[in-house]
């Protein structure tokens, strides 16, 4: 336990970097994946395909890879920000196909029959997405969006392993000085990751029950 | 295209959309060309030597080489080793956590949530630090356990999703004909719990098998370390970026031939199959504005997805 203690602001200083990963990340990801999302269900043949073969791509390849990639390819072929950019850079584009699915998934889910109601009582195009499709798409949505943002941090510790120095790299630092107490140490990372996650959780359960809609 | 929510477009309207889909295929194809040419171009560096462009042949002569495909071979039966043997054993403990977070005891049922509700709020990769330090295992059985016990967690979720959302009847009915609670619960329940969650199961072995690259991490020789770390060590850097198109390429195979075993699955014995089962009303891919919009559907995980 005074592992923990003595070296709390190691901790601190990896929490601060994971929330800054974690932000970061996802505010590229929401804006990269609104726009795939967008071309995805867009009536241009050619975006939608270019989207679809963008999602499918990147959803099949290992985050692994794809944090291996902006931390030792683009420096590589002479891009090269610190590590903690390139970090940004490979969490947003592993994040931002399952962004756009949990949209498109959201905007797919609101039944027919709204949108019909909705032309037949003479909305144009914009007034029934802006009045009746997107309120209704907007409020499935968030639950998904926020396991989405779950999953990216917890995949914020792969960064970790690639020079970024945030919970999971303050974690296996403190272990190699403190052989002795490893049970306590990583069981206090654990517990940073944990006030993240379950608060999203929590905020993601309580959204559900109160914007949910009644069918 | 017909959609509901703008009339059908006229002759002009049909011609402007086929004309922007051009421009867009176009444009497209011209960044991708203009990407492609730009790494192929020989680069000079700082110290003015002029390196190779990434096309170059003396940067992919390594691959006529048959150690070459060998190892990277055994680098991808070391990855479904590691995948088929933590698929195994997370149906196991799904099944477990299922069963237990259903558990007619209080007792029971309680201590499970909070263990589930922990797994599955930690990354993948501090589990397998954890086990590898605490039990010290060796890096294969560390990524084999953490990977079973949290994708076990998100499958338990899953199958409880699956007994929960069966109509009562089917419980009380195995009771009424005097089978036991175990036997009900086996024998009735459950078979329907996990045909309907098939999809869902398979979408997560496939999380799962790309999981296997963060055991890359604590050392196991993988896929991604043989062909990314060892292989390019051994014949030198400038053969990096050949490898890792190539370990990418092996990747997407093995991900989209299991995903797309998952989206047949899902077309087979999807929502419709089962007609006593209530299919979660919202998010199913069979409503009818995913084919208005020119989606097509899949059955994913979507939100329980990207560890």
């Amino acid at each position: 336990m005074d592992a923990v203690i003595e070296n709390l602001p190691i901790f601190l200083e990896g929490f601060k970097n994971t929330l800054g990963l974690l932000l970061l990340s996802g505010i590229g990801a929401l804006v990269l994946g609104v726009i795939v999302a967008a071309l995805r269900i867009s009536p241009i043949a050619s975006f939608r395909g270019f989207a679809t073969v963008y999602t499918e791509i990147v959803r099949n390849t290992p985050l692994t890879l794809v944090l291996f990639f902006c931390a030792f390819l683009l420096p590589y072929l002479q891009f090269s920000p610190p590590f903690f950019v390139l970090a940004v850079i490979g969490l947003t584009v592993y994040t931002s196909p399952f962004v756009a699915e949990a949209l498109r998934s959201g905007i797919n889910g609101v039944p027919v029959g709204q949108a019909e109601a909705a032309r037949s009582v003479g909305l144009t195009f914009g007034q029934s997405l802006s009045y009746v499709i997107m309120p209704q798409a907007v409020r499935m949505v968030i639950p998904p969006l926020i396991n989405v943002f779950i999953a990216l941090t917890k995949n914020t510790s792969v960064a970790g392993a690639f020079f970024v120095f945030e919970l999971f790299g303050a974690g296996r630092q403190v272990v190699n000085d403190r052989g002795d107490a490893v049970i306590a140490i990583l069981a206090g990372v654990a517990f940073f990751y944990l006030i993240i996650t379950i608060t999203l959780g929590q905020i993601a359960a309580r959204v559900e029950k109160k914007v949910a809609v009644l069918r | 295209m017909s959609s509901v929510l703008y009339d059908a477009p006229g002759p002009k309207a049909r011609a402007r959309s086929r004309a922007i889909s051009i421009v867009g295929v176009i444009l497209v194809l011209a960044v991708l060309a203009w990407l492609i040419l730009a790494m192929g171009a020989p680069k000079t560096s700082a110290n003015g030597a002029v390196q190779p462009g990434l096309w170059d042949a003396t940067r992919w002569d390594v691959f006529s080489d048959v150690q070459v495909w060998r190892s990277l071979g055994g680098g991808v039966i070391a990855t479904l080793k590691m995948a088929g043997v933590a698929a195994v054993l997370a149906l196991i403990i799904g099944v477990l956590f299922s069963f237990g977070r259903t558990a007619d005891h209080k007792a029971i049922r309680v201590p499970t949530a909070v263990v589930l509700e922990f797994v599955r709020g930690m990354p993948v990769l501090l589990m397998i630090l954890f086990i590898l330090l605490v039990f010290s295992t060796g890096s294969y059985w560390a990524g084999v356990s953490a990977l079973a016990i949290y994708n076990g967690a998100i499958i338990g979720e899953a199958l409880r999703a699956g007994i929960q959302s069966l109509p009562r009847g089917q419980r009380e009915a195995g009771l009424a004909i005097g089978l036991t609670p175990l036997a009900t619960r086996f024998t009735i329940e459950f078979p329907q719990a996990f045909r309907q969650m098939l999809p869902i199961i398979i979408a997560q072995l496939v999380v799962l098998l790309k999981d296997t690259s963060l055991a890359f991490i604590v050392g196991y020789s993988e896929l991604l370390r043989v062909g990314v770390k060892n292989l390019p060590d051994f014949f030198g850097n400038r053969y990096l970026f050949s490898f890792f198109l190539v370990v990418l390429a092996i990747y997407l195979a093995m991900n989209l031939s299991l995903s797309w075993v998952a989206r047949f699955v899902a077309r087979r014995s999807g929502p419709k199959a089962g007609k006593l089962v209530d299919p979660e009303p919202t998010l199913t891919p069979k409503d009818p504005l995913a084919s208005v919009r020119g989606g097509y559907s899949t059955g994913d995980a979507g939100g329980q997805g990207p560890a």
